[in-house]
């Protein structure tokens, strides 16, 4: 059945037939006609942003705790260009986002009218895919296969330009295919041989070790599930990347915690010495391997991933698998299983032994203090309040997002969203905003550094305006604290520009917003704060005032291998010097 | 806190720089695309090389199915095998992208080129430039008292040579093609 209506109306219907209820978004004068149609409706609310890159972050924290794509509006021009930041966040961490954007009339395209920018253009290499719609005929079917495109495979961002004619024109709405016609249609099942392979290296492995990544997430609750399965079965210990934290629960007993330049000793010694790699959805990015020619030197590696791109395009893999983690998990659980749950029990134990070992240089401990609160600490006192809450993290980027990352612990995928790939400050507080818009029950946290955190403060308004009892849990250092320990670790302690001078009375910006705000700094009053925050039932800006020179170790500096581990300051400053002070 | 194996100035190379389990033999690869004719198809595609850092030696396309609106594009490339599986496994993941074929390991192929070279001159050079003409069969789509117009199909070798042979006898402009290849046999 077809029915005849406007492209404004159409976009509407679409996002209603793909399930959609909520939209980020700013208008402007590019996507009044959609914006008139939105007035006119109920089934979808609107957030209204503060900034076009906040929509697009808050699209991915309600993406990436709840699976569905995140959907955005914004006007042409300075709308789209706004969004630019988020796009390329989102493409790094493989979040499925629909961008609709809107543009000048298909007669004023290349007339450098106002509010015109090349959209399609500037936002091609930071999205899956992206169209520009030129007839309104065409509008609902590239909508609805936008959202297909989103979520197939590896997801990511996609655009759909809409110029302001094509929204008034009418035109016959074509429905949300049922079937699966399309082209793309990436492959989801693993080689048989390919995983035959990989059961006989778990077989045989003396000292294996998984390593998952946020392709695990990606690929939905049951490949944490069979996940979950493989590893108590088999008794293999398992790290994950900072995108895959969740996966498998940090009270698991086979749990190593994060890996990586600022991950667990273990964890990264145990990659180290592995003679079988399992690598489940992650991408052996230059955070994780360090050095590459002495990554892991002695395992063989399988590589699981639904992106053939992926495979080999770092480090060589000996078993590589194209596929999604769930299908090829399940058929590597059913093929161990029926061929004898064999592992070779005698080495494991001896490899879990070598393990242990290095878990006693308790590589997270740190100096406490009592007269000044340590970030480290405050994540504890965080953790252990609010841990068997139904709970979600966000974070902005630096010091504090590893520390949380570190300190924290995640039990079940989905609850922890932070800028892994782009590493963008300014990403956590609007994604904190869009998880609590997708599960408005839930405890929200935004673990952030204050300069992050200002860089996309005016969204206080959102949270506001929206209800959403957002916690922005601040630790304030007053420092841009990972480049000064950059500074300290590698330019001498020249700590150029990396002061936050000028801050803001928290407490008062909140108040201005109508929220509220904490201030504290006495270790003594950590709890109870805390306990302020969690009980509040609106938005809290936690201002904690933190130890203002404390590192964040362990660091893997750039460029050197995992046994070259910097634990502690003792010997730190100046720690990375040589071609290694290139890297970032 | 124990400072376990901490060596100053540890980092002795850049991580993005050894690759020590790839060869670093470059190879030249002609690569065959199919695509839906979509506007920008030619852009992504040419974005990802540049994006990237892939070398783009030679690059044609044209719609090759009217009804189906596929263009094909041949891309001659150069990089390591890894650089080139790379390539091969990125130009997979854009979405218009429906098949990609690297005629170079995938059986025998046949490439060829077409040329058009204008060769000023008069006298023993003009008499040169035609006699090595018919040697290469090349033929002559245009001409004045002054001047030839050759045109020239062949491999990108043998174009080449050409051009080598022509540049004293008075060549002034190429233009070439770039590369069309399809693979031998059914
Ligand atoms: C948009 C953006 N600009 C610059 C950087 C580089 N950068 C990384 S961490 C950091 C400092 C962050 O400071 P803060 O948010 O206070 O966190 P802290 O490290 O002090 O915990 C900077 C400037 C970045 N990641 N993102
Ligand atoms: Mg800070």
């Amino acid at each position: 059945m077809t029915r005849q209506m406007t492209g404004a109306k159409m976009v509407v219907q679409a996002l209603r037939d793909q399930g959609v209820d909520t939209v980020f978004g700013y208008p402007g004068g590019a996507v009044l006609p959609i914006y008139d149609e939105i007035f006119q409706q109920n089934d979808i609310q609107h957030i209204l942003v503060r900034h076009e890159q906040g929509a697009v972050h808050m699209a991915e924290g309600y993406a990436r705790s709840t699976g569905k794509p995140g959907v955005v509006l914004v006007t042409s021009g300075p709308g789209a260009t706004n969004a630019v930041t988020g796009l390329t966040d989102a493409l790094m961490d493989s979040i499925p986002l629909v961008v609709l954007t809107g543009q000048v009339p298909t007669f004023m395209i290349g007339s450098d009218a106002f509010q015109e920018a090349d959209t399609v253009g500037i936002t091609r290499p930071c999205t899956k895919h992206n169209w520009l719609v030129k007839e309104t005929e065409k509008l609902s079917k590239t909508i609805h296969e936008a959202f297909h495109v989103a979520t197939a495979g590896r997801p990511g961002p996609v655009l759909v330009d809409i110029p302001k004619d094509v929204q008034f024109a009418s035109a016959d709405y074509q429905p949300k295919p049922s079937a699966n016609t399309r082209h793309y249609q990436p492959q989801v099942k693993g080689d048989m041989e390919m995983i035959e392979d990989l059961v006989e290296a778990i077989e045989t492995a003396k000292k294996p070790i998984f390593y998952t990544g946020g392709g695990v997430i990606n690929s939905g609750p049951a490949a944490s599930q069979l996940l979950r399965e493989l590893v108590e079965a088999t008794g293999f210990p398992i790290t994950s990347t900072l995108m895959g934290l969740g996966a498998y629960p940090a009270s698991g007993k086979n749990w190593l915690g994060m890996l990586g330049m600022h991950g667990l000793y273990e964890a990264n010694l145990a990659m180290h010495g592995c003679d079988v790699m399992i690598n489940l959805g992650a991408r052996f990015d230059d955070r994780i391997t360090g050095r590459i020619d002495a990554f892991s030197p002695d395992s063989r590696k399988a590589h699981v991933d639904i992106d053939p791109s992926s495979i080999n395009k770092v480090v060589k893999t000996d078993i590589p698998i194209v596929g999604d983690i769930a299908h090829v998990l399940e058929d590597v659980l059913a093929l161990w299983k029926s061929r004898g749950r064999k592992i070779n029990r005698e080495a494991i134990s001896k490899w879990w032994k070598q393990i242990e070992e290095w878990k006693t240089v308790d590589c997270l401990s740190y100096k406490g203090s009592d007269t000044v609160i340590k970030p480290q600490y405050a994540l504890q006192r965080l953790e252990e309040l609010t841990k068997g809450m139904d709970r979600y993290i966000t974070t902005e980027v630096g010091q504090h997002q590893m520390w949380a990352a570190q300190y924290l612990g995640f039990e079940d995928p989905n609850r922890w969203m932070t800028s892994g790939g782009l590493g963008t400050m300014g990403y956590g507080f609007p994604a904190s905003i869009g998880v609590q818009q997708a599960h408005k029950d839930a405890l929200v946290i935004n673990v952030a550094g204050e300069a992050s955190w200002l860089m996309n403060m005016q969204e206080l308004g959102t949270a506001t305006q929206f209800n959403l009892p957002v916690k922005q849990f601040i630790l304030n250092n007053e420092r841009l604290g990972m480049v000064r320990q950059w500074q300290q670790l590698l330019h001498g302690e020249r700590y150029s520009q990396s002061w936050s001078e000028s801050l803001p009375d928290f407490v008062k910006l909140a108040e201005a917003f109508g929220c509220k705000g904490i201030s504290i700094s006495d270790p003594a009053d950590l709890d109870d704060a805390i306990m302020d925050m969690i009980k509040y039932d609106g938005p809290v800006v936690f201002d904690c005032m933190v130890e203002k020179h404390e590192n964040c170790f362990p660091m893997i500096p750039s460029g050197a291998p995992h046994n070259k581990m910097l634990l502690g300051d003792d010997n730190a400053t100046n720690a990375i010097a040589g071609k290694g002070a290139v890297l970032v | 806190m124990s400072a376990l194996k901490i060596k100053k100035g540890s980092s002795k190379h850049s991580a993005y720089n050894l690759r020590p389990n790839f060869s670093d033999v470059t190879e030249t690869h002609t690569i065959a695309v199919l695509v839906e004719n979509e506007p920008g198809v030619l852009a992504r595609v040419i974005g990802l090389f540049s994006g990237r850092g892939y070398n783009i030696e030679s690059l044609t396309v044209a719609e090759v199915d009217h009804q189906g609106h596929l263009s094909r594009i041949t891309i001659v490339t150069k990089g390591t095998p890894q650089v080139i599986e790379q390539i091969k496994a990125q130009l997979g993941r854009i979405v218009p992208v429906r098949k990609v074929n690297d005629l170079t390991v995938e059986g025998p192929s046949v490439e060829r080129e077409l040329a058009l070279f204008k060769v000023e001159g008069s006298g023993e050079k003009r008499v040169e430039a035609l006699r090595l003409a018919d040697i290469f069969r090349a033929q002559v789509v245009d001409s004045t008292l002054e001047s030839f117009v050759f045109q020239l199909t062949g491999t990108p070798d043998k174009i080449d040579a050409f051009a080598d042979l022509m540049r004293p006898l008075g060549l002034i402009e190429v233009a070439r093609t770039g590369v069309a290849a399809l693979a031998r046999g059914a």
